[in-house]
């Protein structure tokens, strides 16, 4: 490792200030610039013909009428898009997604798409292309699409991970078992076994900003694309990839992000936009309304849950099972999958099993959601690991703590676990004053864990210091959660300068090497590693001119709270040269003064998080409201505290949204119901309490400041955490979410 | 050394969740078990995550693996 390993105790000087955000201002005045707020002279408007059936062939596209619409510059169908994948399977989908090629997989499957003079004359296109469909067989419920005798929805599919290999088509893409022991012993020696089916409905990650780019494409194969995206490289790469172009020769520029949470890390129509504007020789401006978004883009699974958790009567688990059906869409993913790593992670158990099904269906193609996959396992094993607590008789916190995982502990995944923090999250929702809060009438309190990967990975950045001593750092990963202000700070604290000197820049793909896409938790944690090596490089260059102009070794020069300073009693008489000294002079020393590093920055350390809720139902309407909301969770260091606590509460209030109103509606024909705001209810402020936090600062070892990724893990727990606080504020054990009223007076009354 | 794999990668060793490897950083390592298990091969392409004493790399193949390390070969993991 190329870094140290020793990070506790650490003293900062700007780390760990709640400073001003620097994007703020432009935020609040309407000058920050979104996907949709790019323009080119001569630009087109693109729009997308999207199939209104579920699963229908496509026997024929007449475009000719569209085509002859005066204004229309170009139509592009599944045949405009040549297949550059070489056999990748996974390149392929992506193409097949982004545009029909024979058949219409889910309603708003994108079939034929038009680049026009305006968005009027686009739209009217529209209407003129006929297209000839053949409707087919349709499944949208993830135990459906599991039957011998379920509709098909790729026949080339074949059950992976099973024994012997399937010679036979199946909805089901992938078996993932993962665990350790011999669960059946485990099972045998447990004094009290539950076993409970949990549901959870299909939920978009509700961005408010939907996906919007420019693109321009010439027939040299040279192009730009505006987009809003949390990785920007990795949309270069796919769309050079799907398109059949040079990486160097399409430069992409992310925009300011109006929310992404994992929805933005895919391509869905950026393609076609380009498809679009090499065909007419145009720039093509492409923005999904809402109805798309929830159409046409990635949002999280559906999913059917089995549990089963056995414990003695001492409160110790003896065994625990899963099996964990995800629906993916209507091409394969690793949903289920991961479902099945996270769900027991957070637990010391000796004999564990968990088997995780990729299930395919007539419904858009999954992306990750913050921590995918693992709040709707999370909700299946918390909401057992209450029911196991109360029968018996143990308070759900105390029992948590005797089974939680620690050092040492093989993690249901596989590896054994380092330091790790469910333990003191566990002790400090314990200690908290919320615990001792008393609960009125028809008031619950539920408590759940979390878990989350977080990861680093491909990193480089810039860091430039101006002649007038203020500094340019550019980034490539997108600000999706405010580390520009974390970065800003970083760089601040390692130069010795002030936080207002610092300017962080998203740069685009042609001014940095590759940079992974902004998932992970990683934004922070790995470009606050290569913002730490970039600084100290330029530090090192600053000693350098300081060194030469008082003629002696560099070694004789140190760094200290923004100046160097010559050390050693022979040199007492020079006085110490302030970065603002040794930039200004820059241009007569050596020219610039920059600091740069590219890193793979792994390491990144798995996350835990600890909830509290308190909810009160209204039993004549099954109507909840959330009173109060406390997250607590391990940061390693939180850089900018704001931040930090910000995306605590935005995980937890995404989850209070998942667990009680948010779910995508099919209909027997298999459209979506409700693909729209209106009918799709985000929570609003007014929905949510405040939502209190606690950081604990537990060091990463492989982080310079001891960095853990906070963006993810805080919407694990809500969906447990909820379910229990509703359980026991009704006595009915809730195993369907979202816990809508009418399923929470369904429940009630199925009870009495 | 022992690397030890769960999930759909047994399939490519025929099913055995344990293999005996060499090599002394991660990419040996896994030069190592595609040499034994060329099935393997097509999940390396696609992207691996190993777990080194519990922590996870996805990208560093560079990474020395210490003497006596637990080592486990996991899928690789997406975020959002």
């Amino acid at each position: 490792m190329p870094y140290e390993t020793d990070y506790t105790n650490q003293k900062f000087s700007v780390i760990g200030n709640r400073v001003n955000r620097p994007d703020g201002v432009d935020k609040v005045t309407g000058r920050a610039k979104y996907g949709a707020d790019a323009s080119a002279a001569g630009q087109l408007v693109g729009k997308i013909l999207r199939s209104p059936h579920a699963h229908a062939l496509i026997k024929k596209i007449d475009t000719s009428k569209a085509e002859k619409l005066p204004g229309v510059k170009a139509i592009v169908t599944g045949d405009d898009f040549p297949d550059f994948t070489g056999g990748n399977r996974s390149l392929m989908d992506t193409l097949e997604n982004c545009m029909a090629r024979g058949r219409a997989l889910y309603d708003g499957h994108a079939v034929a798409a038009v680049a026009a003079v305006d968005a009027q004359t686009a739209n009217q296109a529209l209407k003129l292309i006929k297209v000839t469909y053949k409707k087919l067989p349709h499944v949208t419920d993830v135990d459906e699409a599991m039957k011998p005798n379920a509709p098909i929805v790729h026949d080339w599919i074949r059950t992976a991970g099973v024994d012997p290999a399937p010679t036979t088509a199946s909805n089901i893409s992938q078996r993932n078992e993962f665990g350790h022991g011999d669960v059946e012993t485990g099972f045998a020696q447990a004094d009290i076994i539950i076993e409970k089916t949990f549901k959870t409905e299909q939920t978009h990650q509700g961005y408010i900003e939907p996906h919007a780019c420019l693109a321009t494409l010439g027939p040299d194969g040279v192009g730009e694309l505006w987009v809003t995206t949390q990785g920007h490289f990795t949309f270069r790469n796919m769309c050079a990839s799907l398109l059949g172009l040079d990486v160097a020769k399409l430069k992409v520029t992310s925009s300011e992000i109006g929310g992404g949470f994992g929805g933005k890390t895919h391509v869905w129509m950026e393609p076609v936009a380009l498809q679009l504007a090499r065909k007419s020789n145009r720039p093509v401006k492409l923005v999904m309304t809402r109805e798309e978004v929830f159409k046409a883009t990635g949002p999280t699974s559906s999913t059917s849950v089995d549990v089963k958790i056995g414990a003695k009567k001492n409160g110790r688990i003896t065994a625990a099972s899963a099996e964990l059906r995800y629906q993916s869409g209507a091409f394969p993913g690793m949903w289920g999958m991961l479902g099945a790593m996270t769900s027991f992670a957070c637990y010391d158990l000796k004999h564990v099993k968990s088997v995780g099904y990729d299930v395919l269906c007539n419904r858009p193609k999954v992306a990750a959601y913050r921590a995918p996959s693992a709040p709707m396992a999370a909700f299946g094993v918390e909401s057992v690991i209450d029911l196991l607590a109360a029968e018996l008789k143990m308070d759900p916190v105390e029992f948590r703590i005797k089974n939680a995982a620690k050092k040492g502990t093989q993690a249901s995944y596989g590896p054994v676990y380092g330091p790790i923090g469910i333990g003191p999250t566990l002790e400090a929702v314990k200690n908290h004053p919320h615990m001792k809060k008393r609960l009125g009438k028809n008031q619950g309190r539920g408590v759940a864990c979390g878990f989350w990967f977080n990861f680093g990975g491909q990193t480089c950045t810039d860091l430039n210091i101006g002649i007038d001593g203020s500094v340019n750092l550019t980034v490539g990963t997108v600000d999706v959660g405010g580390s520009r202000a974390s970065l800003a700070l970083i760089a601040a604290e390692e130069l010795g300068v002030d936080y207002d000197q610092v300017r962080v820049t998203i740069g685009d793909t042609s001014s940095l090497g590759h940079n992974d896409t902004t998932e992970g938790s990683r934004g922070t944690f790995s470009s606050g590693m290569a913002t730490i090596f970039a600084a100290r490089n330029a530090v090192d260059v600053m000693k350098q001119r300081a060194a030469d102009t008082w003629g002696i070794p560099v070694d004789q020069v140190v760094w200290e709270e923004g100046v160097a300073r010559a050390k050693g009693r022979q040199n007492s008489n020079l006085p110490p040269l302030s970065l603002k000294e040794i930039a200004a002079k820059s241009p007569r020393t050596g020219g610039p003064i920059a600091g740069h590093n590219e890193v793979v920055a792994d390491g990144a350390g798995v996350s835990f998080a600890s909830h509290i809720c308190d909810v009160e139902v209204d039993p004549e309407t099954g109507s909840t409201r959330v009173i109060r909301y406390t997250v607590v969770q391990d940061a390693g260091k939180a850089i900018h505290p704001d931040y930090v606590e910000g995306q605590f509460q935005g995980g937890a209030a995404q989850g209070i949204g998942w667990a009680l109103n948010e779910e995508y509606i099919y209909g027997d024909d298999g459209t979506l119901q409700n693909a729209g705001f209106l009918d799709y209810r985000i929570p609003v402020c007014s929905d949510l309490p405040f939502i209190d936090t606690e950081i604990l600062e537990i060091p990463n070892p492989n982080h310079p400041y001891g960095v853990r990724g906070v963006g993810e893990t805080s919407i694990v727990p809500p969906l447990a955490a909820i379910g229990n606080a509703v359980s026991n504020a009704v006595g009915v054990r809730m195993t369907h979410v979202p816990m809508s009223p009418p399923r929470i007076l369904k429940a009630i009354e199925d009870a009495q | 050394m022992e690397i030890r794999l769960s999930g759909i990668l047994c399939q490519a060793t025929g099913g055995a969740s344990s293999v005996e490897v060499s090599g002394a950083t991660i990419g040996e390592m896994l030069a190592s078990l595609a040499l034994k298990h060329p099935a393997i091969q097509d999940h390396l392409d696609d992207g691996v995550a190993v777990a080194v004493n519990g922590e996870i790399y996805r990208d560093r193949t560079d990474q020395v693996i210490p003497k006596g390390a637990e080592v486990f070969l996991l899928p690789r993991i997406e975020g959002g």
